[in-house]
């Protein structure tokens, strides 16, 4: 049935995922203030609250399914704030892309560490098949040798799960995942990145000199170069179905905050927001406050679909990429809209607003830009290879 | 619990009319255009689908099947993909019947609504939009003043869907004694109700395949049983959610129309020796169809599921259909320039659809879910 509605099930988790959240925002200036500074893993206040997971316990087959309720519960830890969190869960992207490609073996061992994922180069980024750094076998070690930027978490993680080639002139079928642990001799963190916004979020520069890693820590220990097709590149690309809509997920919280905000100071000043009265009986902030609202809502509605296809076991790769084009627009257009109809108030660092302004500019250029998304969708829509449509 | 799935009725519902759509209503769109007309033979097809009677109780000869917005929405998008102005005309008698069927007294549901369970279509729409540059449904200019045991109604309607045949109208007017939403009132006219004048057919921009007229009400005198809902009247919120609905559902499955045509004539024409599709700047039009339909879609349905919950849908409703006008605007608008030239001959039916989104856009009520 279609239904758009919470159970009192769902909603007791998201008040509690808010409630956790109004605390953490409490630090978001502070840490977005002092860049050099981690956020501690667990705040002072989180011993205080039950663990959210707790409160799953009493869940049935009538309240949402998984996928949908665990996005919502993202966006309401990023309506608190981007990067501070009561308690910060372990694991990186670099844990996805573990679970995915790695062996039984190697996911048992290297479950418990915080992974960070590094694709991007200096020289590549949305095309992601140009990697350069280079991996090659030397007895029963991988040397490996590159450079590598903007790897989230890259500071704080135990490791990290690295692209690099095998074989250059066989292209995207020559790239590989391996995992490099901190401390190998050879592998250098190079530096912090500064950044716009989500700045208590480390995002890390690396240079492997010569880093010499075992054989075994090629994830899925495939080291055959297949001479037709992209070998694994596709099934890992693939593992980006399921990151997608949680990108947009957390874009879509720090928005909905900026509108929840925007809404109260218009109210405030005496500028009412009804859905009630057409076009003319609309103040001209109240019409376009309803039209990013109406933004929110839609980016929102494809990231749920794309999670819910997922939770009922249907392929989601268009959605996945719908929801994430959409959401990275909408996050664009209402952060800068809500500064618009705020004014003073919208650009005063006071406030959180100009904050959630830089941090949500990441939600279209991380994990596939907005055109990334919109070229593998149209790829879909047209049945072209990546050759036919580039 | 959040879910975007369809029951299994209302996907066969969907299907049966995709194909309806497709084949009987899709090959007549044109036609109507020009001449300004829709046969009666398509309504009385459309009509033998139980798309009104079917969810009318039986005791009033209906077929009993409960009372469905959502189904109603998937309804109007598979319609509205062969032809918005047809959609319409196929479904104005909801406009009128299913208001009666929500709010009307035990005696308004016996008296009217048997006229919607027979095997012919019968004519009867809703009046909401006014010939007004500044037309609010919260600031009609439509009055029904009380007066002995009944009330007087006064003002102009437009865009009242086939009144060149209806027997009746839904008139939906303010009460001089309150304001808002409170202040809705709607009337059950026959449409030869003394003072009443059906002005001649309308010519518009778009939709020009549903014949619509404005009507003039001179000082109409309707008895107290005309009174929507009796001397309880009627949710004002809920009739306008349910008009601004089906809008967004009507909206929707334009914005298809457009995706499903520009799309394999992208593939095929060849400009500078390739498909033009092989273009990003064609084929991110393509995307951007496909990301905002899915947008509207959910919207409305989310509102379609207010609506079927008996929840206030005020906001739903809204966002459902100021999204869908700029949305379908915007796809009609690309999807005209995928053709270039092409686009603007009347040959393609893509002219008719930047002209309908057009119109769409600035409607309010014309139909109900
Ligand atoms: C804060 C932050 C965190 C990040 N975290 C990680 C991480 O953990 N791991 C990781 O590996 N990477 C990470 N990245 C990198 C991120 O994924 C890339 O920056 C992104 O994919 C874009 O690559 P680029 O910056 O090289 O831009 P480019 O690829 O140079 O693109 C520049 C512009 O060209 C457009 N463009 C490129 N190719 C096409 C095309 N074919 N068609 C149309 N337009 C095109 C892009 O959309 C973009 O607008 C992070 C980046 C940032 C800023």
């Amino acid at each position: 049935m279609i239904d758009f509605e919470l159970t009192s099930n769902d909603k007791k988790l998201l008040d509690a995922v808010r409630t956790e959240a109004l605390v953490a925002r409490q630090y978001a200036r502070h840490y977005d203030e002092h860049e050099h500074e981690f956020p501690p893993d667990e705040l002072p206040e989180a011993k205080d609250f039950p663990n959210v997971w707790s409160l799953f316990a009493g869940r049935t087959a009538d309240d949402t399914s998984m996928g949908v309720i665990s996005l919502l519960m993202t966006m309401g830890q990023t309506w608190g704030d981007y990067s501070v969190r009561m308690r910060r869960g372990k694991g990186g992207l670099g844990n996805a892309a573990l679970r995915a490609a790695g062996t039984p073996e190697q996911q048992a061992k290297w479950n418990d560490l915080t992974l960070a994922m590094a694709i991007t180069e200096p020289g590549c980024g949305s095309d992601s098949a140009g990697v350069q750094c280079t991996a090659v076998l030397d007895g029963d070690e991988w040397v490996v040798n590159g450079e590598k930027i903007f790897v989230t978490t890259g500071c704080r993680a135990d490791g990290v799960v690295v692209w690099a080639t095998i074989d250059k002139s066989a292209g995207r079928a020559g790239i590989k995942s391996f995992l490099i642990e901190k401390g190998t001799p050879g592998f250098v963190v190079a530096h912090k990145e500064k950044k716009l916004g989500i700045r208590a979020d480390d995002t890390a520069a690396y240079v492997f000199q010569n880093c010499r890693i075992p054989r075994g820590n090629l994830l899925g220990l495939d080291e055959s170069i297949p001479r037709q097709g992209s070998g694994g590149f596709r099934g890992v690309m693939k593992t980006f179905n399921m990151t997608r809509p949680g990108v947009a997920a957390i874009g879509l919280g720090m928005a909905e905050a900026a509108l929840d905000f925007t809404r109260e100071q218009l109210e405030k000043a005496g500028a009412r927001i009804e859905y009630g009265p057409g076009i003319h009986g609309q103040s001209a902030a109240a019409q376009k406050f309803l039209r990013l609202e109406g933004q929110f809502e839609a980016a929102k509605l494809t990231t749920l679909h794309a999670a819910w296809l997922g939770d009922n076991r249907q392929p989601n790769n268009d959605e996945a990429s719908i929801c994430k084009a959409k959401a990275g627009a909408a996050v664009r257009e209402i952060t800068q809209g809500c500064i618009e109809l705020l004014g003073p108030l919208g650009i005063s660092r006071e406030h959180l607003l100009e904050k959630w302004f830089r941090d949500v500019r990441i939600t279209d250029i991380y994990e596939g830009t907005g055109q990334i998304q919109r070229l593998i969708l149209a790829r879909s829509l047209l049945g072209y290879t990546s050759k036919e449509l580039k | 619990m959040i879910s975007f799935g369809p029951t299994e009725e209302q996907a066969m519902v969907r299907d049966t009319l995709r194909e309806f759509a497709s084949k009987e209503i899709r090959p007549l769109a044109r036609e109507c255009d020009e001449t300004a007309t829709v046969p009666d033979a398509i309504l009385d097809a459309a009509w033998q689908l139980g798309l009104v009677s079917t969810q009318i109780p039986e005791v009033y000869g209906g077929g009993g099947e409960p009372r469905s917005p959502i189904t109603n929405v998937l309804a109007l998008e598979e319609l509205a993909f062969g032809d918005a102005a047809l959609a319409i005309a196929a479904l104005s008698p909801a406009g009128f019947a299913m208001p009666i069927l929500d709010m009307g007294t035990d005696e308004q549901k016996k008296t009217y609504l048997p006229l919607f369970t027979g095997e012919r279509f019968h004519a009867a729409s809703l009046a909401l939009v006014e010939p007004s540059p500044v037309f609010d449904a919260l600031d009609l200019r439509t009055v029904a003043e009380p007066k002995g045991d009944g009330f007087v109604l006064s003002g102009r309607k437009s865009f009242v869907p086939l009144a060149d045949r209806a027997s009746h109208f839904l008139v939906v007017a303010r009460s001089t004694a309150r304001e808002g939403f409170a202040g809705l009132d709607a009337f059950i006219v026959p449409r030869d109700a003394h003072g009443l004048e059906i002005s001649p057919l309308e010519k518009n921009l778009g939709l020009r395949g549903v014949p619509s007229a404005g009507l003039v009400l001179d000082r109409v005198e309707v008895g107290r049983a005309a009174r929507l809902g009796g001397d309880a009247g009627i949710d004002g919120r809920r009739l306008v959610a349910s008009s601004r609905t089906a809008l967004a559902a009507v909206m929707l499955g334009l914005s298809r129309a457009v995706m499903e045509y520009a799309l394999p004539y992208a593939k095929d024409r060849i400009a500078f020796g390739e498909a033009i599709a092989r273009r990003q700047t064609v084929a991110f039009w393509l995307s951007d169809m496909r990301i905002e339909i899915d947008s509207m879609r959910w919207l409305t349905w989310q509102s379609g599921s207010s609506l079927e919950k008996g929840a206030d849908a005020t906001r739903t409703s809204h966002l459902a259909r100021q999204y869908a006008a700029d949305a379908s605007m915007k796809i009609a608008d690309d999807g005209l320039q995928v053709l270039g030239g092409h686009g603007f001959i009347r040959e393609h039916p893509v002219e008719l659809w930047y002209r309908s989104a057009r119109t769409l856009g600035v409607l309010e009520g014309t139909l109900a879910v």
